[in-house]
C-alpha cells in the first residue's frame, strides 16, 4: 500500500481537467473582516473560493480594501457565485459579469434560488441557465437539489460538477438524505460536491464517506465561534472522510458481536 | 443615441439616477469613482463593456449601467 502522502499526491479532485490537493471548497461570506476571512481560508487548505459578485459602492473610498487583494487569483481558484439571483437571465448576465472581471477565467458556480426563504434551488431556471452557459463556453458547477434525474441533467447540459445540498443553505443541519446522495455519486460522472448545510466536522467526514468528491461549505466555518480553528477542523474532516471511504469501511454487522482481542490463553477464571 | 456636447444625458447607475453635461467614456467614469485600476466589470443595458474599451466608450442618454466588484459570498 502506498504511504499516505502519496495516497494524497495521486487523490486528486479533477474539476474541468484542472487538478486540485483539496476537497474542501469554501465560502468567503459572513466573516468579521478580511483578516478573518484570510486566516480561516488558509487554515482550510482549501484552493477553490467562492465569491459573490455585488455592485461598488458608488463614490467609494479610494482606499477600501477588496477582497481578491487578500485572496488573490494568483494563489486561489476564484469561484464566482449567481447567489441572490432567482431567474436564469440574472444569473447568466452575473457570470458574464464575473467573466469579465476574472481575466476570462470560465468556471462559475451557478445557483439559482426560488424563495427568499428556504434559499431553496430553482431547478427549471437552473437547468435553463446552464444551457446558456455550457453554450458560451463556461466551466459550470452547478447548486442543485439532491434529486437523481435533475443532477443527470445538469451532466448531460455541460455541467464540470454537480453540487446537491445537504440541507438548506446556512442551515447548518448537515446531511439530511444520504440515500439521495448514494444515489446522485453512483449515477453522476462529473465530480459531486456536497454544497450547503454542512454544519460541523462529522456533517463533512459523512459527505466525504458517501463518496463524495469535494465539500463546500461557508456558514460552518464562518459563524464557528474560533472560525480557524473550524476551517482546520473542515479540513481533517475531509481528509479523514475521504481516506475512510477509499479504505472501505468493515462490514456492518448488526446482530453478531466479534471480539478484536484472542479468545484463548486467558488466565484461569476464578 | 449619444448626445451633443452641452446636452444633458441621463443614465441609472447601479440603480441610481446620474446626469452628465458632457458623456464620459467609461475610463472617465470609473476614475470619477475612484475605482480605477481596481478589479471590476461593467454592463451597459445588459451587455459586458470590456475593458479593453473603456478608453473609447462613451456613455449615452438612457443607458443602464451596472459596475459590480467581488464581494465576500459562499
Amino acid at each position: 500500500m502506498n504511504a499516505p502522502e502519496k495516497v494524497a499526491l495521486h487523490d486528486a479532485l479533477v474539476v474541468a481537467g484542472r487538478e486540485y490537493r483539496s476537497r474542501l471548497l469554501v465560502g468567503t461570506g459572513k466573516y468579521r473582516d478580511f483578516d478573518e476571512t484570510r486566516r480561516a481560508i488558509e487554515a482550510s487548505g482549501a484552493e477553490i473560493v467562492t465569491v459573490a459578485i455585488r455592485r461598488t459602492n458608488i463614490g467609494q473610498n479610494a482606499g477600501e480594501p477588496n477582497l481578491l487583494d487578500v485572496l488573490p487569483p494568483s494563489r486561489y481558484t476564484i469561484l464566482p457565485n449567481t447567489a441572490g439571483c432567482y431567474t436564469a437571465q440574472d444569473a447568466v448576465r452575473t457570470l458574464r459579469l464575473a467573466r469579465e472581471l476574472l481575466d476570462g477565467r470560465a468556471l462559475v458556480k451557478l445557483e439559482v434560488l426560488g424563495d427568499q426563504q428556504s434559499l431553496y434551488p430553482n431547478m427549471p431556471e437552473t437547468l435553463a441557465a446552464a444551457k446558456t452557459l455550457a453554450g458560451e463556453g463556461f466551466q459550470v458547477m452547478a447548486y442543485c437539489n439532491d434529486d437523481p434525474i435533475l443532477a443527470k441533467q445538469l451532466e448531460e447540459l455541460g455541467c464540470v460538477a454537480v453540487m446537491p445540498l445537504a440541507s438548506l443553505i446556512g442551515s447548518g443541519m448537515g446531511i439530511v438524505n444520504p440515500w439521495n446522495l448514494q444515489i446522485i455519486i453512483d449515477r453522476v460522472k462529473v465530480p459531486v460536491l456536497v454544497d450547503a448545510g454542512i454544519g460541523t466536522a462529522s456533517d463533512a467526514a459523512i459527505a466525504m464517506e458517501l463518496g463524495c468528491d469535494g465539500v463546500l461549505m461557508n456558514t460552518a466555518i464562518a459563524k464557528a465561534r474560533d472560525p480557524v480553528r473550524m476551517a482546520r477542523a473542515m479540513k481533517l474532516a475531509v481528509e479523514a472522510g475521504r481516506d475512510a471511504f477509499l479504505a472501505g469501511r468493515m462490514a456492518k454487522k448488526p446482530y453478531e458481536a466479534a471480539a478484536s482481542s484472542p479468545q484463548t490463553g486467558l488466565i484461569e477464571k476464578s | 443615441m449619444s448626445a451633443p456636447h452641452g446636452t444633458l444625458i441621463h443614465v441609472t447607475l447601479n440603480g441610481a439616477h446620474r446626469e452628465f453635461t458632457a458623456p464620459p467614456t467609461f475610463a472617465q467614469l470609473i476614475e470619477e469613482m475612484s475605482l480605477a485600476g481596481r478589479r471590476i466589470a461593467v454592463e451597459r443595458n445588459g451587455e459586458i463593456v470590456p475593458r479593453s474599451g473603456f478608453a473609447t466608450t462613451r456613455l449615452a442618454d438612457g443607458d443602464r449601467i451596472e459596475v459590480v466588484v467581488a464581494v465576500g459570498g459562499g
